[in-house]
């Protein structure tokens, strides 16, 4: 399943952007080509050693699509994703160091938060993940190979304000996404979403 | 191509190449020795990540204390929003890692011999040394305040107990009490945290002690995330009305700190003004924590060259310097820095131990800093080394912004938070 509607016309011109906070970057030539370890160990202070996340907010990024994992990258640095830093963090990678990041953590295991949720809401969680989310987000939000985000055993903090986001406009959803969770939200209302956070949680082997 | 990132892409070719011509590799590092001084942020983190990089070298932390307190959130604190064992970590991780820990202190190194002394009167060779003293004091800049003062009057510039007897002192002060914090002159450990700390109190003030206000005496006429600790200080606290909280008077009125009377809990600004405190929190100027000096590692500041690619020691040879007491050009002194400088100087121990050439390297720095409640802010950036080595280079940089909606700096606590635990699991577990 194809999340491409991110890519458009910022995957070089995106990355571009923005490094007049860094003007000092113009001034030298830098030293280029670090390893795949070295730019990962980066990532791990906030996202966990081998990017499994001890939480409470930041996302797990190890067992991720690697496409997803770009598209996101890219749009932190092009603005078209909401961030918090990351939006400052990403445009410190080429594209190529987003690409070796990106085969890195698809590489290493998903490993599950271990968080508390709401065990009555998850078998209508369930069943809406079922009715709305599994097309994309395939074997109950667990694969990674359909290139969307793994859901199941998610900091439930994040998702919670990643579907914030897409429903705020602060970050583009693929149509079919709009479409399905536009439909969700009209029958069940926002407590839908909250059986979903609960199914997602619930999911922690 | 047209769109280029200036010198960071453009050069990207070049470097890998250079990257490849190293020593050709010869032999695994087996059974060399690494001996690390220093258990903090930047010590532990190097133990590890050398220990995961090259299982089969002999790694020794020499650390007096079986516990280390993080500085970073022990503002929290100071405001009752965290408990002092939240942020305490002891080495059994590391041991599981296969770091041997020694819990001596490190007297001297003797460079040529390559050996580390310990109080315990050992002595422990190496092959190549790592040295993460974080920061030691300079008493004589604060007439009538020393080390035996300390422990009445506190920096909590180190945590523990340091940051328990601050603590203490808040809550038996009055209502209508004045906090007056002494923030040191550049270059000192961690630039936004006596402004988070003067926050956190002020937040613990309007709950229990309203009637109270703190006051920063600074050596400096401007400090770090000016802006945006202005701006909460206004939301928050009444920075700025008759009813402020929160005061900052800076180097403009000559309001550094230069005598306390210990007695009177009275200090001396620079100036002659006279300001009497009901708890007094002076953090002076400082410099490389004390091995550094012993081990002639510092220069006349009393800071710790280094080159900036392999953190090896420009004094000595076979000594790397991370973390506070280094001097890494471009990088603030931080626990995130010195956790990423380990990384580097990590991977740059073990190529040299392996007859490798050390690779390209990367850092990165975040610094969340929470202001009040559901309110934190934070300034990040990545950074490549410039090709002359002369400066550990910015490549994207910022702070949060200046319009940054509620919700987003509410989400930067909870992300502050995120990056606490992830990273004390990156040191310690």
């Amino acid at each position: 399943m194809a999340y491409k509607t991110l890519t458009k016309a910022i995957m070089i011109a995106g990355l571009a952007l923005g490094v007049s906070a860094a003007a000092s970057a113009a001034d030298k030539k830098l030293m280029m080509g670090a390893s795949t370890s070295m730019l990962a160990n980066n990532c791990q202070g906030c996202h966990g050693t081998d990017g499994a996340s001890v939480g409470p907010a930041s996302p797990t990024i190890a067992g991720l699509s690697k496409d997803y994992f770009i598209e996101v990258m890219e749009g932190f640095a092009s603005g078209d994703v909401k961030a918090t830093i990351m939006d400052r963090i990403a445009k410190g990678y080429n594209k190529k160091e987003i690409e070796q990041l990106a085969d890195h953590y698809a590489g290493l295991p998903f490993v599950k938060a271990v968080q508390t949720f709401d065990p009555s809401q998850v078998k209508k969680g369930a069943k809406l993940h079922d009715k709305y989310c599994e097309k994309c987000h395939a074997e109950g939000g667990n694969s990674a190979e359909d290139d969307a985000g793994v859901l199941a055993g998610q900091w439930t903090q994040w998702v919670k304000w990643s579907m914030d986001d897409f429903q705020a406009g602060h970050r583009e959803a693929p149509k079919k996404m709009n479409k399905k969770v536009k439909k969700m939200l009209s029958k069940e209302g926002s407590a839908g979403i909250d059986a979903l956070l609960n199914y997602y949680a619930s999911q922690q082997k | 191509m047209k769109i280029t990132r200036r010198g960071f892409i453009q050069t990207a070719g070049a470097a890998t190449a250079v990257g490849m011509v190293g020593v050709p590799f010869i032999a695994k590092g087996a059974g060399k020795k690494v001996v690390v001084v220093g258990g903090g942020t930047g010590g532990a983190t190097a133990a590890k990540y050398i220990r995961l990089a090259d299982p089969s070298l002999d790694v020794t932390l020499i650390e007096p204390n079986k516990e280390y307190y993080t500085c970073y959130l022990s503002n929290e604190v100071l405001s009752g929003d965290r408990s002092l064992a939240s942020i305490r970590f002891g080495y059994d991780g590391l041991r599981k890692h296969g770091v041997k820990v020694v819990h001596e202190m490190a007297t001297g190194i003797d460079a040529n011999a390559r050996k580390v002394m310990t109080s315990g009167g050992r002595s422990f060779s190496y092959d190549r040394c790592v040295v993460a003293p974080g920061i030691d004091f300079r008493w004589d800049t604060i007439e009538g305040y020393d080390a035996n003062v300390a422990k009445k009057i506190p920096h909590a510039w180190k945590a523990g107990n340091q940051t328990r007897t601050l603590r203490s002192q808040l809550i038996s002060m009055r209502d209508g009490g004045t906090v007056v914090i002494a923030s040191p002159p550049n270059p000192f450990r961690c630039p936004p945290g006596p402004y988070e700390r003067a926050s956190q109190i002020a937040m613990y003030l309007q709950r229990e002690k309203p009637k109270s206000k703190v006051i920063i005496l600074d050596a400096k006429p401007k400090f770090s995330k000016q802006g945006l600790f202005k701006a909460a200080w206004t939301k928050l606290y009444g920075f700025g009305t008759d009813n402020a909280i929160i005061e900052w008077r800076g180097q403009q009125e000559e309001a550094g700190v230069v005598e306390v009377d210990a007695n009177t809990r009275t200090v001396t600004t620079a100036f002659g003004d006279e300001i009497k405190a009901d708890v007094l929190n002076v953090i002076p100027a400082q410099k490389a924590g004390k091995i550094a000096h012993a081990a002639g590692l510092t220069n006349d500041k009393g800071w710790c060259p280094i080159d900036l690619g392999t953190f090896e020691s420009k004094m000595h040879a076979g000594i790397h310097v991370i973390g506070d007491a280094s001097i890494a050009t471009g990088m603030p002194k931080s626990g995130y820095s010195a956790n990423s400088q380990a990384k580097v100087c990590a991977a740059a121990v073990v190529a040299m131990l392996n007859g490798q050439e050390p690779g390209s390297p990367s850092y990165i720095n975040t610094c969340y800093s929470i202001a009040g409640k559901d309110y934190a802010f934070s300034v990040a950036a990545v950074y490549r080394l410039a090709e002359d080595r002369s400066k550990i280079t910015a490549v994207s940089a910022g702070l949060t912004p200046g319009d940054a909606s509620p919700e987003q700096l509410a989400r930067e606590v909870q992300y502050a938070y995120s990056w606490y635990e992830n990273i004390t699991s990156d040191i310690f577990k």
